[in-house]
């Protein structure tokens, strides 16, 4: 691996950061079906300027993932792209539909590493503890998205003081917390892998972390947007958590609605606070690009989603400049942490290496991923991936330009 | 003072010289609607579109006399329903409108933040006339206006809105005109139609809740009602319209509670019997029809501040 080997030399030679490959278990490549908005191939290399080397693509495409010859389908087109590893999650239910449970072992031997109905909660608790029980057949963990939708019901941001101010209709805390709370106690009996989508709430971390106490397996992961911004965002703020003041943006840019939405500043901290006492196992993206027709309107009718891959390592980096978090956990909660929850090795020959120092702007040009909806558009950032090997080749080098 | 604002999207960041200014040029347009021709060439030349992408007929019309009685040339153009539902995006109306060439847009919009988003977009001054639950801050800063003519200064004076706050653009753009102005404002109304934050202490500046009407309009200066949508209570926000009215609704009764004289407002249109009485709506203290004339003068105000080609002289 001397590709390997000389990277690290020229990365301790220029006070560079290196890591093992990332992993992130939750990335929208939105093909098929939606090649407008992002496809495989632009979504991995995205993925790889971000530096995640292995992402794992979420199943509500069109059609779904919901068959073995799907999965095979997303595997090739993955190995096609040659960027990042591309794995595939498959569905919990047949078409997403939340009905009758997808062929789980069939899906996993076909290349499976997890299933979610991403995008939609399994609402029927029986499906729910079904799933987990077969999925322990199948040797896959289950990715719910924990929200009760009649709690959410119509709601286009967090429910809180801003969005009072804003006359937007909010999705309280509760409709994601009490979700988590079924989906923990579903799974005590249950038994299987739970793994608790993008957590966004103080309230939701706390279960969590009881959970564990108590000695259940349950896994967590947490989006960097959740980590970073927060429901001021909506209202034109462009100030991290831990800021104040600053410029401000038009309010009501729809590139701020993600679901689950931009929270409070008390629920980013807690968001930290449970990625640092290991509550929350990894970083997950939950990359969700969309073609501007999807965001360019009214904000109660845009779409839900961020384009997150190729601005996670800046805001991450951000929050530990802070003082709210450490690299040495952000690191681990991008690899062993996301590597644990599937179940696989951390791939070997795989590197990321990172600038700590370079500044640059967030531009749509500056953008690899066809979504150019995220709020930081314009935003200066500090931190940029500057090369990364997968399988032991070097498939991004910025190095030159960087040095 | 000169003006400085190329808009009118919400007065939230709006400063109290701001919000004096546009109600002393209201007063001045008031003489002009009470001349025997009410009309002066402040916006000659001009052209205000009136885009109202949901069914309104008193704002439309108000705005439309505005800037008739200012002799601009006005266009109307409606729409309704989402534009999801219409098949034609706001980005392409914006594109048509602006490509129009009208120096105004006035616009109304069932979706909050419409306005932000027009304004992005074109190089027309946007007036907002109303989007979703935000902001109408025409309405807010003529009930201004009406409670200043009657009240005097608004300094310490306290102000009851009630009704819907949570689906109220209204009442959002009254706090926004009167808090600036000195006065307090307190809310009421049943706590599923007041949004969760201002219930638990996070109240906006210069409020408060208080869930009893009694309590609340008890020594109130004024009241302004709010509109109940029976919708409400089809979504389960109420388990009656009778026990609304009962509860929230303004009586002779309630409205005695108050100040001698203290004036009731009502944006309209009205649900006599439901949130106010008819003989408080055409009572003594009524100042609902004044609102309704005072509307014009506001705009007349507004778009000559923020269009106006020649003086207008008393």
């Amino acid at each position: 691996m001397t590709a390997i080997t000389d990277l690290r030399r020229d990365a301790a030679k220029n006070g560079w950061m290196t890591a093992p490959g990332f992993i992130d278990l939750h990335a929208h490549l939105r093909e098929p079906g939606f090649e407008e908005s992002e496809t495989i191939a632009t979504g991995a290399r995205a993925a790889l300027a971000g530096g995640f080397t292995t992402i794992c693509a979420m199943p509500n495409t069109e059609p779904a993932i919901d068959s073995p010859g799907l999965v095979a389908e997303v595997i090739a087109r993955g190995a096609a792209a040659h960027a990042a590893r591309v794995l595939p999650i498959a569905t919990i239910t047949r078409g997403r539909k939340g009905k009758e449970l997808a062929d789980l072992v069939e899906l996993a031997a076909a290349g499976a590493v997890a299933f979610s109905d991403d995008g939609s909660p399994v609402s029927d608790g029986q499906l729910f503890r079904n799933a987990l029980e077969y999925a322990r057949a199948a040797k896959r963990p289950v990715f719910e998205h924990s929200q009760d939708l009649a709690l959410s019901a119509g709601g286009v941001m967090h429910e809180g003081v801003v969005s009072a101010r804003l006359g937007l209709k909010g999705m309280p805390a509760a409709a994601e917390e009490t979700a988590i709370a079924r989906d923990l106690s579903v799974a005590r009996v249950a038994g299987g892998r739970l793994h608790v989508s993008h957590v966004s709430t103080a309230g939701s971390v706390e279960l969590v972390r009881r959970a564990k106490a108590d000695g259940l397996q349950v896994t967590a992961e947490v989006t960097p947007h959740h980590l970073a911004l927060t429901d001021e965002w909506v209202a034109g703020s462009r100030a991290f958590a831990w800021e104040d003041g600053g410029d401000r943006a038009t309010p009501y840019g729809t590139s701020t609605k993600v679901n689950p939405p931009l929270r409070a500043a008390a629920d980013v901290r807690a968001c930290w606070a449970g990625l640092m006492d290991g509550t929350i196992d990894a970083i997950a993206t939950d990359h969700a690009p969309h073609a501007s027709t999807k965001k360019d309107v009214e904000y109660q009718e845009a779409a839900f989603g961020i384009s997150v891959f190729e601005t996670a390592v800046p805001l991450l980096l951000a929050g530990i400049a802070a003082g709210w978090g450490t690299w040495d956990r952000v690191v681990d909660a991008l690899t062993t942490g996301p590597a644990r929850v599937l179940g696989i090795d951390l791939p070997k020959d795989d590197l990321v290496v990172i600038d700590p120092k370079a500044v640059w702007t967030v531009t749509a040009s500056s953008l690899l991923s066809l979504g150019k909806n995220t709020p930081l558009l314009g935003r200066t950032l500090t931190g940029r991936v500057v090369a990364c090997i997968v399988d032991g080749e070097l498939r991004v080098d910025l190095t030159r330009a960087a040095v | 003072m000169t003006w400085q604002r190329r808009h009118v999207l919400a007065t939230d960041d709006w400063t109290k010289a701001e919000i004096e200014q546009v109600l002393d040029q209201t007063g001045a347009m008031v003489e002009v609607l009470n001349r025997p021709i009410r009309r002066t060439p402040a916006l000659r030349g001009r052209t205000v579109i009136l885009f109202f992408a949901e069914a309104s007929t008193r704002t439309r019309v108000s705005f439309e006399l505005a800037a008739k009685a200012l002799s601009a040339d006005v266009t109307n153009i409606t729409a309704s329903g989402s534009s999801v539902e219409k098949g034609e995006t706001l980005l392409d109306t914006v594109r048509t409108l602006t490509a129009l060439g009208g120096d105004v847009i006035v616009m109304r919009h069932s979706a909050s933040g419409a306005p932000y988003f027009v304004a992005e977009r074109t190089d027309a001054a946007v007036i907002n006339a109303g989007d979703g639950w935000h902001a109408h801050p025409t309405q807010g800063l003529l009930d201004a206006f009406t409670l200043r003519g009657a009240l005097g200064d608004l300094e310490g004076k306290r102000i009851v809105i009630v009704g819907d706050i949570t689906h109220s653009r209204v009442a959002r753009s009254d706090i926004d005109a009167l808090v600036p102005l000195g006065a307090t404002v307190t809310l009421s109304g049943p706590p599923t139609l007041v949004p969760s934050a201002w219930r638990c202490g996070m109240t906006p500046r210069g409020t408060t809740y208080e869930p009893d009407l009694d309590r609340a309009i008890d020594g109130a200066d004024a009241v302004i009602a709010l509109r109940l949508q029976s919708e409400r209570q089809q979504a389960g926000l109420l388990p009656s319209i009778r026990e609304y009215a009962k509860t929230w609704g303004l009586s002779e009764a309630r409205v005695a509670r108050m100040r001698p004289d203290a004036p009731v407002l009502h944006p309209g249109p009205m649900n006599e019997g439901v949130e106010i009485a008819a003989s408080v709506a055409h009572g003594a203290r009524s100042l609902i029809e004044t609102q309704v004339t005072n509307g014009v003068a506001v705009r007349m105000a507004l778009l000559y501040l923020l269009a106006g080609t020649q003086e207008v002289t008393a």
